[in-house]
């Protein structure tokens, strides 16, 4: 008996039949719909044989757009997951009030506020800005691909594994309920003994491994691959700010990697680093983490600034105001993001030389910020703006993102933090700005940058009413949070007992619905979109009379992005070779240099997932064999040295005869 | 850039710009460059781990301090095995370019002993400190010095294992391109591994022991 | 610790049969990078270990500073470092990490010390200093 018990933990760990949800009913039948959704998904694929189709055109697919394409997915459904998490707060805050405590345990309350936090910022937003920086840097600098187009595989499956894993969480014991950042003591083993802070952990680090790979992939791609002339002040400005943010990946994330290492070894080998015994100090994990912390807010903000750059100047007709102080904008908040970090924790009682200081550095960040709003205003003036989708997400970006950037240099005066820290407040500044500037950024750019990828635009309609119906969701659902924060309400409470503050949260409830009916419009516009290509197909390849080089190429853009590679000579490249009168070239194609599809990045992020997940699960044997499976199969693959190929010139004159037909078709 | 002011063949007076390169055009391999920016992420958890301790290396909530359980004499062998590594490295990569491919080998299995040796030592360092009670569990102090130290050393044996294959696949294929840019990259990892120890061996160990 | 493995292996080579790395590693190089680090290395140890210098202060600054130089002089000797290698990124990358290590070292340790003074005045008897 004994025996058999100990066997069963070497295989299953902690893991029991109790750590499933089987006695709550709300995840129970989120499982069902969920399970039910995902056999009809992959019975469709068995059905219409696209296994094949999908691993060997996909899955294991090197090239950069196919990458850039996943991670949009793999986002936009983490967005849906992110947002039920959102929507079923702001219903349970909605009703709580008094006697009535909601239809949500507090337990299951934290969890979800804390998984909303960790989906939306890890697996929403941070795969989108990598996957448009995926899709559309090299083809802006001219490039046939990323420097290391396997690592880029491997990125992005590692990504997913993350985001997996706190899927997992849903339905097989629990996830983290300490907040987004999991500040020990709350998350030291002997406060969170359960397997929700251990998901957080073992996520957050897989999909870590990808990010950074990414970071250095991205960021070598920029240095040494751009186009002959293409210097570094002739870039397009998204790829500037790609740069930026792919430098601040790169030194943010070992950051996270070694709090989070640090946490883990706390709970799994019983160091004390941050335990409340034996010298150790939950406040140097704060300071940690967010030195991480506040570099990544600009990493998701830089790239949504690059975005509203392109988006400007192309839909003014005329080039960005500015283009200098633009890159020295950003290059100048690259740099300040990391002497900012303590002003997340001002209460946490540093003192008024520390507190002065890091309220002082806070605000200096709006200054450069303020420039590169008044470059695009400038940009705008006096050109010919036309309001097209992409540059209405612009617009309100502006507006809306100017707001939150005032409540933020509110925040950072250190005496103000002390009253509003931690409340309702902070909440409405720090959405306000994520989805007033990364959000809308990402929109404007997955409006702009679809006729590329696929060949055919969004259609505007839906489009419309997704906008208006996010802009002023987004009104109705954080407007009442400032006031609510200025009153004193704090973050992440599920249950209020002043029955007078109950029609601001039903105020805030009603902008989320409004949100959730624009995200439905968002995927009746795919639908309708794709149902209608052949009227919205882009033939010209150049759909907005675009300015950069990703434009000079067809829609979509063939696997070699350029049958020669561009020579570039001023910025806006592409819109300097249409004043010249370019050409396109017809004849005397070469062979083309291509990396080779491989499986291995998926194989191996699949190991790194069940490795993660035996690790949460005390699985000691399986965590022992998938880690030497791991080692085994990322040795074996550096003997793979065979990774490339040439595209014939014959394919690729056919494919250039076949745009020159499409061209000719549609004049 | 002189490439750019060429005329398009047969573009004539009219258009006295290129815009696009008809020859097949080679981008400059990043690896090196990928690798170097790896290292200087690397730099940075190893930036944070230095923080940790210097945060927490004097909590030693009773326990053992730095002075009564470092050991000076041991980290010193530790610092002349990994320097002369270094060195031995350094012969490797003098031999991989005169494209002698047996001694370079030769100075990689060298290094590799030389460095088994540093890990060998660190271990028995660890199982002794965990066999008097100054375990990585004891107190703050002893958790981030375990952890500054040990993950330096774990650099070293990912750098061990690295080492082996890279010595297979020198047999296996010669010294082709790649395989002497990887010997760069491991050098690259290795050497760096050295500046990691200097930081340990002053910060940690030296100060440690400073009344 | 895979992801070591993997970006040396993975940077696809595009098809030189024989290329400069860039890197002209000397004999004469390696030998005054190691005689500089062991007379950079013996100084140290020996301070500490014969107590030559009575202040720990005054002892402290001098390991890092020799440290500090050692790292250059490994930088230069061993890592090849120069201003135009790989058309000065690498340097470029090696002064902002320096940076960004400086600010979280200092950084991390000028706030927790202040915390610590103002939120836990029982820590901070002076030999508890870092």
């Amino acid at each position: 008996m004994l025996a058999q018990t100990d066997l069963a933990k070497l295989i299953f760990g902690r893991l029991t039949l109790d750590s499933l949800p089987l006695h709550v009913p709300i995840v129970l039948g989120t499982f069902v719909v969920v399970a039910i959704g995902a056999i009809a998904l992959l019975g469709a694929i068995t059905y219409y044989k696209l296994w094949g189709y999908l691993w060997h055109e996909w899955f294991t697919s090197i090239d950069h757009k196919k990458i850039g394409i996943m991670y949009m997915i793999l986002g936009f459904v983490m967005l849906l997951r992110g947002f039920s998490d959102a929507i079923m707060m702001r219903a349970q805050q909605a009703i709580s009030f008094g006697d009535s405590h909601g239809y949500l345990p507090p337990e299951h309350y934290d969890q979800i506020f804390t998984a909303h936090g960790v989906i939306m910022i890890f697996f929403v937003a941070m795969p989108m800005v990598t996957g448009l920086m995926n899709f559309v840097m090299p083809l802006q600098i001219g490039a046939r691909d990323v420097a290391f187009p396997f690592l880029n595989n491997f990125s992005f499956w590692m990504t997913v594994a993350g985001a997996m894993l706190v899927m997992c969480s849903l339905f097989i014991g629990e996830f983290a309920r300490t907040g987004w950042l999991a500040y020990p003591p709350l998350s030291d083993i002997a406060s969170s003994p359960d397997a929700g802070v251990d998901y957080y952990i073992w996520a957050l680090q897989i999909a870590g491994v990808g990010t950074l790979l990414s970071g250095i992939n991205l960021l070598v791609t920029i240095v040494k691959m751009r186009a002959p002339g293409m210097t570094m002040m002739k870039m397009p400005v998204f790829t500037w700010t790609a740069l930026c943010t792919n430098v601040l990946i790169v030194a943010a994330f070992p950051v996270l990697t070694a709090v989070l290492a640090l946490l883990a070894l706390d709970r799994y080998a019983g160091t004390n680093f941050f335990t409340t015994e034996l010298g150790g100090n939950a406040m140097m994990y704060v300071n940690l983490i967010w030195i991480w912390g506040h570099p990544e807010v600009y990493i998701l903000i830089l790239p949504a600034f690059g975005i509203f750059s392109e988006v400007t100047a192309t839909f003014s007709r005329k080039p960005l105001f500015g283009y200098a102080s633009m890159v020295y904008a950003t290059v100048v908040i690259t740099v300040l993001s990391y002497l900012v970090w303590l002003h997340h924790f001002f209460t946490m009682g540093s003192g008024a030389s520390v507190n002065s200081f890091f309220g002082i550095t806070t605000m200096i960040i709006s200054i450069p910020t303020g420039a590169k709003i008044f470059n695009w205003l400038f940009t705008m003036y006096r050109g010919r703006v036309e309001f097209e989708l992409p540059m209405m997400w612009t617009v309100a970006f502006m507006v809306t993102f100017v707001i939150g950037g005032m409540t933020g240099v509110l925040l950072a005066v250190p005496p103000a933090d002390f009253s509003l820290h931690n409340s309702l407040f902070l909440i409405a500044h720090f959405h306000n700005v994520i989805i007033g500037g990364v959000l809308f950024g990402l929109f404007a750019g997955i409006t702009y940058w679809f006729p590329k990828a696929f060949g055919f635009r969004l259609d505007p309609f839906w489009g419309k009413c997704s906008f208006w119906l996010w802009v002023v969701g987004f009104y109705f659902a954080f407007m009442p949070l400032y006031v609510l924060g200025l009153m004193g309400i704090t973050r992440r409470l599920s249950h209020f007992d002043d029955p007078s503050l109950q029609i601001w949260f039903e105020i805030a409830a009603f902008g989320a619905f409004l949100i959730a009916l624009g995200i439905g419009c968002n995927i009746i516009q795919f639908i309708v979109s794709f149902k209608n290509r052949e009227r919205l197909r882009d033939t010209t390849g150049d759909p907005w009379g675009g300015r950069t080089l990703e434009w000079s190429t067809s829609s979509p853009p063939p696997k070699y992005n350029f049958a020669f590679t561009p020579l570039v000579h001023d910025h806006d490249a592409w819109w300097m070779m249409k004043k010249h009168h370019y050409q396109r070239p017809l004849s005397g194609f070469v062979p083309i240099h291509m990396p080779l599809n491989t499986g291995a990045g998926m194989i191996m992020a699949g190991l790194s997932f069940v490795f993660g997940f035996a690790m949460i699960w005390y699985m000691w044997l399986l965590a022992a064999v998938s880690f030497i499976a791991l080692l085994a199969v990322a040795i074996g693959h550096t003997f793979n040295y065979h990774r490339d190929y040439y595209l014939s010139s014959d394919e690729v004159t056919r494919t250039e005869a076949s745009r020159t037909e499409l061209l000719a078709s549609h004049v | 850039m002189s490439e750019i002011t060429t005329t398009l063949p047969g573009s004539g007076p009219k258009q006295p710009l290129a815009f696009y390169d008809t020859k097949e055009h080679h981008p400059v391999n990043g690896t090196l460059l990928g690798f170097w920016v790896y290292l200087m992420s690397d730099c940075l958890v190893f930036a944070c781990l230095f923080a940790a301790y210097g945060v927490l290396g004097r909590e030693y909530a009773g326990g053992p301090t730095a002075q009564e359980v470092l050991e000076l004499p041991a980290v010193a062998v530790n610092t002349t095995l990994l320097l002369l590594s270094s060195i031995t490295y350094g012969f490797a990569v003098l031999a991989m370019q005169r494209n002698q491919r047996n001694p370079m080998l030769v100075w990689l299995v060298v290094t590799g002993l030389l460095g088994a040796g540093f890990i060998t030592l660190e271990l028995r360092e660890f199982a002794h400190l965990i066999s008097i009670g100054a375990g990585p569990q004891r107190s703050a102090f002893l958790s981030s010095f375990f952890t500054l130290v040990g993950t330096h050393g774990l650099h070293v044996t990912c750098g061990l294992i690295w080492l082996m294959v890279l010595i297979t696949q020198v047999l296996k294929k010669g010294l082709i391109t790649a395989n002497k840019r990887r010997i760069l990259c491991l050098s690259m990892f290795w050497h760096f591994l050295d500046v990691v120890w200097v930081g340990v061996f002053s910060f940690v160990y030296l100060m440690g022991v400073l009344p | 610790m895979s992801a070591h493995d993997e970006l040396h292996a993975h940077g696809g080579d595009h098809g030189h049969d024989e290329e400069d790395f860039g890197i002209h590693a000397t004999f004469g190089g390696y030998m005054t990078g190691f005689v500089l680090a062991v007379v950079l290395t013996v100084i140290p140890f020996w301070l500490v270990m014969d107590h030559v210098i009575a202040k720990s202060s005054t002892a402290a600054v001098i390991i890092l500073t020799l440290a500090a130089v050692q790292i250059v002089v490994h930088m230069i000797y061993f890592l090849h470092m120069n201003a135009k290698s790989e058309g000065g990124w690498n340097m470029l990358a090696l002064v902002f990490t320096i940076v960004l290590v400086v600010i979280t070292l200092s950084g991390s340790i000028w706030i927790m010390y202040h915390l610590n003074s103002n939120m836990m005045p029982s820590m901070m008897d002076p030999s508890n200093l870092p």
